[in-house]
């Protein structure tokens, strides 16, 4: 039954395990490659030789560091061009020109700019991004307490995509070429081209105001019952993990084409082993590389999303703050904010990373 | 026209009609995203023929559900949703095109350039990174929220994001490119860097970057429309579809056109940029062809 879909993909991946970058290209589309090019599979194509791990960690772990750096000048510039004069505003209305000039030497902002950078990161090493504009908060307070419906809804989602993307992967690249692969990708593309809003009212609008099942908007703490939570994340999840399960899926399917095609699966059939065996115990532990790599990285996709989930479903979360601060110019908020997110985004990918070279003997640097 | 191409082309057989009936058959989904494109492009430049004032408020005939005058009904402030919808098409378009067009001009420049100055490899892809790292929605509402909003700064803080990417293919394909024997001899012989550069290995990139550049613009116009949909977009007066429907959030039980129509013209333009570009791909990636 599979055969001849067997024997097409084997022609196509002229790929070897080498040759990681190009096969995953090929297989899942370009919309997805984008993400993929991270640095470890550059990384791959650089060392041809057998470098020990601990070199590759290391290397890794400075990339990283520079990484931030970077991230940390853009982030440090935009606040530092951004209009308004923080002494001015700390000094308030009433203060002449002295007391402002006392301000602005007591805040260190008379000094070069590289110094001012150097203080400022030190500042934010020690979680210290500065105090809101509107509320005269710390910002790391602001984006604390508005951490809980963040992380539920980024985990939720993660936990749903993972799992529904993975079952829908695996079914396409068993069933290749048949109607129901050519639903569930067909699906795919245009879960794809949906953006979080659009999925978001449509949701809401069938299940919370034709159906009534499930709350138009808000968010329950855990704390006050974990079913109320659930119920007030299903939608939420549902729409910010659309485009993410699409993205996962495609990937999926394209890595287990690519292992279903290679010897060792013709070998584990052709000693006796079961369709289930084969699937989950042969392809999906082989395919589970790029998967993980795709979940990583799509990490970033499900950021953006998040601001605009909470925006959509009206969760009070870091991302409503974002949003909120756009309007109020709340310059430090949004500062603080963004180099929280893309730290963790680096963070997860470096995880990632350094997770395969312990797990994945087959991966050398 | 498609006579004198016929003509033109000495081989006897399949005039210029069959062959595209031949295309069409061996990838039809890539000619429904083409088409669609067509039709929304050609509403969007005749918007004023076909659609009446997209801006005139008329407080007496708000939340009119569709009819025979409103094919898509009217908003809280009695506009026409249809007009709105139909130049809205225009913004998303243009900065759709404009997006790729621009991000693809300078990945390839920049990826050239990594790809095949050694010294310039790592500060350039390092600095990619960095870009990459930042969530791109965040990055553009700090560049909206710090330049303001007008169309520029918003495909400006779309362009920036989308660059690394089209960075990364350029390099991966020039790295594999330069290998080759004949660049190789373009080099021991003596051609110029610039016309190496130009010349042989230019065009190995162009094929994959057309791919990339449909889904660059179907990335742009999902941006765009978030953007305008959180209030770091278009100005809210302009209609854009994420204007619109940020608009209408608080009329989604009572009015649900106004929320739907742009949606619908949304997502039916993203999926067919990306129909369009999945069509590209398998026709440009041999190892591709025959994936379905």
């Amino acid at each position: 039954m599979h055969q001849p879909e067997r024997r097409s993909n084997q022609r196509r991946s002229g790929a070897n395990c080498g040759d990681m970058p190009k096969a995953h290209r090929s297989g899942t589309g370009s919309c997805v490659c984008t993400y993929l090019g991270q640095s470890r599979r550059l990384a791959s194509s650089r060392a041809g030789s057998t470098r020990p791990m601990f070199a590759y960690v290391v290397r890794r772990l400075i990339s990283t560091f520079v990484v931030m750096v970077l991230v940390g000048v853009f982030v440090f510039l935009l606040l530092h061009f951004s209009p308004g004069d923080p002494a001015t505003l700390i000094a308030g209305d009433n203060a002449d020109a002295e007391q402002i000039e006392s301000i602005r030497k007591g805040l260190g902002l008379d000094q070069p700019l590289l110094v001012q950078f150097m203080n400022w990161s030190l500042r934010v090493l020690q979680g210290d991004f500065g105090i809101s504009v509107f509320t005269q908060a710390p910002v790391i307070n602001l984006i604390v307490e508005r951490l809980e419906p963040t992380v539920s809804l980024a985990v939720t989602t993660l936990l749903f995509a993972a799992l529904v993307a993975v079952a829908i992967g695996v079914v396409s690249a068993w069933k290749a070429g048949s109607w129901i692969d050519q639903v569930f990708m067909g699906g795919a593309i245009v879960g794809f081209s949906l953006p979080v809003f659009v999925v978001g009212y449509v949701l809401i609008y069938i299940f919370s105001m034709q159906l009534k099942w499930l709350p138009v908007q808000g968010y329950t703490p855990i704390a006050e019952g974990v079913l109320p939570w659930a119920k007030g994340l299903i939608l939420p999840t549902i729409a910010l993990g659309t485009s993410y399960v699409a993205l996962i899926a495609r990937i999926t399917r394209a890595s287990m084409l690519e292992i279903l095609s290679q010897d060792y699966m013709r070998t584990a059939r052709a000693k006796g082993v079961s369709a289930r065996g084969m699937l989950i115990g042969h392809a999906l532990r082989n395919a589970g590389v790029p998967i993980v790599t795709i979940i990583g990285i799509g990490f970033a996709m499900l950021i953006s999303g998040v601001v605009i989930t909470e925006t959509v479903f009206n969760l009070p979360g870091v991302g409503r703050l974002v949003v909120d601060s756009i309007a109020k110019r709340d310059y430090p908020v949004i500062q603080g904010a963004i180099i929280i997110f893309s730290g963790v985004y680096v963070l997860i990918n470096l995880l990632i990373d350094v997770l395969y070279t312990l797990i994945d003997p087959r991966i050398r640097y | 026209m498609t006579d004198t191409i016929a003509i033109g082309n000495a081989a006897p057989a399949k005039p210029a009609i069959a062959r595209l009936f031949r295309a069409v058959r061996r990838n039809p989904l890539m000619f429904v995203g083409a088409l669609i494109l067509i039709l929304m492009a050609l509403t969007a430049i005749a918007a004023p023929l076909i659609a009446g004032d997209p801006v005139t408020m008329q407080p007496s005939r708000r939340l009119l559900p569709p009819s025979e005058t409103f094919l898509f009904g009217t908003d809280h402030l009695g506009r026409d949703v249809f007009a709105r919808t139909i130049y809205g098409a225009r913004v998303s378009l243009i900065v759709g095109l404009s997006v790729s067009a621009v991000s693809v001009l300078i990945g390839m420049v920049l990826g050239l350039l990594a790809g095949y100055f050694r010294g310039l490899d790592a500060p350039i892809m390092r600095v990619m990174d960095g870009l990459m790292a930042i969530p791109s929605i965040l990055l553009a509402i700090a560049m909206v929220a710090l330049m303001g909003s007008s169309l520029g700064v918003v495909m400006l803080a779309i362009i920036i994001p989308e660059v690394p990417r089209v960075v990364r293919l350029v390099r991966s394909v020039t790295l594999s490119t330069r290998e080759n024997q004949y660049v190789e001899a373009a080099v021991a012989t003596g051609t110029r860097t610039g016309k190496i550069l130009v010349r042989h290995i230019l065009p190995s990139t162009i094929a994959p970057l057309i791919v990339q550049a449909t889904y660059v613009c179907a990335s742009a116009i999902l941006v765009e429309a978030s953007l305008s949909f959180l209030g770091a977009g278009m100005p809210p007066d302009v209609p854009t579809w994420g204007n619109m429907i940020a608009s209408s959030r608080l009329y989604l039980g009572r009015a649900p056109w106004t929320i739907f129509c742009p949606a619908l013209a949304l997502g039916l333009v993203v999926l067919a940029v990306n129909l369009l570009g999945d069509g590209l791909r398998d026709r440009f990636d041999p190892r591709m062809a025959r994936r379905m």
